[in-house]
């Protein structure tokens, strides 16, 4: 019975998804096997810095990566349909309708020839075949529904006319017009003020709560994420390198690496001139990644089997927080391995032993 | 803020910059001038770190740039130990630009991309001198070994070999090799990635102390600015709102705009109780036309008839913190 409710909300399933550009210099893997799950109303984030592949994640299940050098493979089943073998034509369907984006730019994400109005009602008439009168008063109630003040005026405005606060929430107007089950926004907010950026956010998760739709949040922020995601997936180097929900994610963060982002966030929390944990070094090149764990040239708890050997993507204590180490943060071998790494003056051991002494090896929001 | 008055200002004798009513307008067509800066005061003591803050369009960065006359301020003095930068020649203020350096946003479209790194952090030197090469090269060496980059690999490599925060670090030698005194950073992480960022604040920090350098660190990042800062001064729209000691500051804001600003930073904590209702009053108005009064009130919870007829002056409410406004969070002293 529960079994046939879960499945009944399950919308999107993506199955040990890969994405590799052929470029002169070789095959870059993008994405090195990704699996998750998403459920009807829920919210997902996906964090990592630049190039750990979230979204090319993101655009491989929308399929908007083109270009004859991206292979794609793997599954990602959306209210039964696999998306990675739909004919594009079908795509076309689904786009707007089922599934919608918000991107970073929305400057570039708008077409500055055309006036706002058009651009809102293209979905309505395109795929719901509604006439020019309708569209308008559809439009109208979407702006004031993404609190666009007078929107009859902005309708008739270009792109370059309104600030990008307001353009982002023309985007967010365009993505919601036909009422898709799922959302993926895309660094929605790296773009804006900090002030904007928290009126976007809060506007997305009131339209996510109210249409029950699902929302796929991807951002670079782990600040983003706490207190609007259920669950978020933190990915390094085209893998999923730990996953839970969210508030189990910062009460006891497992993987080094989500531990590293946390750190190395200035806070204002802490006190001026607080000594900032940085990660040294950069990610690795995706040609030709690394053996054993990705992570491991930068690790301050690595161990001589994480160079060797890739950890799985498992759970310990809860199920529903998996993550992909030797040597986790909090676990006794996390902590001697972090020890004994500092006693040899590993560099990145020592630096987060510096920066602090006190929370080392523990791991969490501090 | 809002307001003006310079209340937060110390004795000349202490400071190294000091910035009096600057006034920065640029032409807008049509007989209209936008009013990027307007009127603000504030000054920097030597070996301290000044961080500028405020949303896009509030004349942060017009600020820093009136630091260095590019271009010169439509009106207002800036004074640099005894020199009025503002009555300079063009040639006097190029000379004196060795002493004042800049690094910006974006480090990849900062540096020349047909040049070497060895080329583009000598540079100052070919104008400012020691002529001599190998001596160049020996100053040259020591800077990009400072700013943590390896001088042998990096020398007669191009910046589009670099990532982001490689291309910061050069273009922090570079800025560095003439030894200058103070040193403009504007926004000069955000175009980076977290983990790199904390890489570059910390070595700003190790510079500072090193160089014994005075830095103006202009961000809309709080979080970044109280990292950093000695003094902060929020801006808004062209005003200056509050300067104070970061964490007085981000413990006891005073200004309604502070407060708003605090409150919208994502904190990487779940359990954080997300204000909804902040910040409803929307945006930024136009610098064109910008309000009367206190150029805040528009968007101020806190906002009166007072506001409307009275641009607020600088007034402390505790030692070392100030604040520009009718109705401050805080109880003023004295």
């Amino acid at each position: 019975m529960s079994d046939a409710v879960e499945t009944d909300r399950r919308l999107l399933t993506v199955t040990d998804l890969r994405t590799t550009f052929s470029i002169s210099a070789g095959d870059v893997q993008a994405v090195r096997g990704v699996s998750f799950a998403l459920d009807r109303g829920r919210t997902l984030g996906i964090v990592g810095e630049s190039g750990c592949g979230k979204t090319v994640l993101a655009r491989s299940i929308m399929r908007l990566n083109l270009g004859s050098n991206v292979t794609t493979t793997g599954m990602a089943e959306f209210a039964g349909r696999d998306l990675l073998s739909l004919p594009m034509a079908d795509m076309h369907e689904m786009w707007g309708m089922e599934l919608a984006m918000v991107f970073q730019d929305p400057m570039t994400s708008l077409n500055p020839l055309v006036r706002v109005g058009r651009q809102v009602t293209e979905h309505l008439r395109q795929h719901l075949g509604v006439g020019r009168a309708e569209a308008a008063r559809t439009a109208v109630d979407l702006l004031n529904e993404v609190r666009i003040p007078e929107p009859e005026a902005r309708l008739k405005a270009y792109p370059h006319e309104l600030s990008g606060g307001m353009r982002q929430r023309i985007c967010i107007a365009i993505a919601l017009a036909c009422e898709p089950s799922l959302l993926f926004a895309d660094e929605p907010t790296t773009a804006l003020d900090v002030t904007v950026q928290h009126q976007i956010l809060n506007l997305l998760g009131r339209e996510q709560r109210e249409r029950d739709m699902a929302m796929v949040l991807v951002t670079h922020d782990l600040g983003v994420v706490a207190g609007r995601t259920d669950d978020t997936l933190v990915m390094y180097a085209g893998m999923v390198v730990e996953q839970a929900p969210t508030e189990s994610l910062f009460e006891e963060m497992r993987h080094p690496y989500s531990e590293a982002l946390l750190r190395s966030l200035p806070r204002t929390s802490q006190a001026s001139h607080t000594r900032l944990a940085a990660i040294t070094g950069r990610p690795p090149d995706l040609i030709d990644p690394p053996s054993g764990c990705a992570f491991s040239p930068r690790c301050p708890y690595v161990q001589p089997r994480c160079r060797e050997e890739v950890p799985p993507l498992s759970a310990v204590d809860d199920p529903d927080h998996r993550f992909a180490c030797w040597t986790p943060v909090g676990s006794p071998e996390g902590m001697d391995a972090f020890a004994r790494n500092v006693a040899e003056g590993l560099p990145q051991a020592v630096a987060v032993d510096l920066a602090a002494p006190s929370s080392a090896g523990r791991g969490g929001a501090g | 803020m809002a307001g003006s008055g310079k209340a937060h200002l110390r004795p000349e004798d202490e400071v190294l910059i000091r910035v009096e009513d600057l006034v920065v307008e640029f032409p807008s067509g049509r007989g209209r001038t936008v009013k990027a800066v307007s009127g603000i005061s504030f000054d920097i003591a030597k070996g301290e770190t000044l961080g500028l803050v405020g949303e896009s369009g509030c004349g942060k960065s017009t600020t820093g740039r009136a630091l260095i006359q590019l271009p010169s301020p439509t009106s207002g003095s800036v004074r640099h130990g005894l020199v009025e930068l503002t009555d300079l020649s063009d040639e006097a203020m190029r000379r004196r630009r060795t002493d004042i350096q800049m690094i910006f946003q974006d480090p990849i479209s900062s540096l020349n991309p047909r040049r070497t790194v060895g080329d583009i952090v000598a540079e100052p030197l070919r104008v400012w001198g020691p002529h001599d090469k190998d001596e160049q090269k020996v100053l040259v060496d020591r800077m990009l070994d400072a700013v943590g980059i390896d001088p042998d690999v990096a020398r007669d490599k191009r910046p589009h070999e670099f990532s982001g925060g490689q291309c910061q670090r050069i273009s922090i030698a570079r800025s560095l090799v003439v030894d200058p005194e103070l040193l403009i950073c504007d926004e000069p992480v955000s175009a980076l990635d977290v983990s790199v960022q904390a890489q570059i604040l910390n070595l700003l920090e190790d510079l500072k102390a090193e160089y014994g350098l005075t830095l103006v660190f202009i961000a809309h990042d709080l979080a970044v600015v109280k990292n950093v800062s000695d003094r902060v001064a929020v801006m808004y729209l062209g005003k200056l709102c509050e300067v104070a000691a970061p964490d007085t500051l981000y413990a006891e804001a005073a200004h309604p705009y502070t407060a708003l600003l605090l409150g919208s930073i994502p904190e990487p904590d779940p359990s954080a109780v997300l204000d909804e209702d902040l910040a409803v009053a929307g945006e930024l108005p136009s610098p064109i036309d910008p309000p009367s009064g206190c150029r805040f009130r528009t968007r101020c919870p806190q906002a009166s008839e007072l506001c409307a007829s009275e641009e607020p002056q600088m007034r402390e409410v505790s030692a070392g913190h100030y604040v520009a406004c009718h109705h401050p969070l805080v109880a003023v002293a004295g």
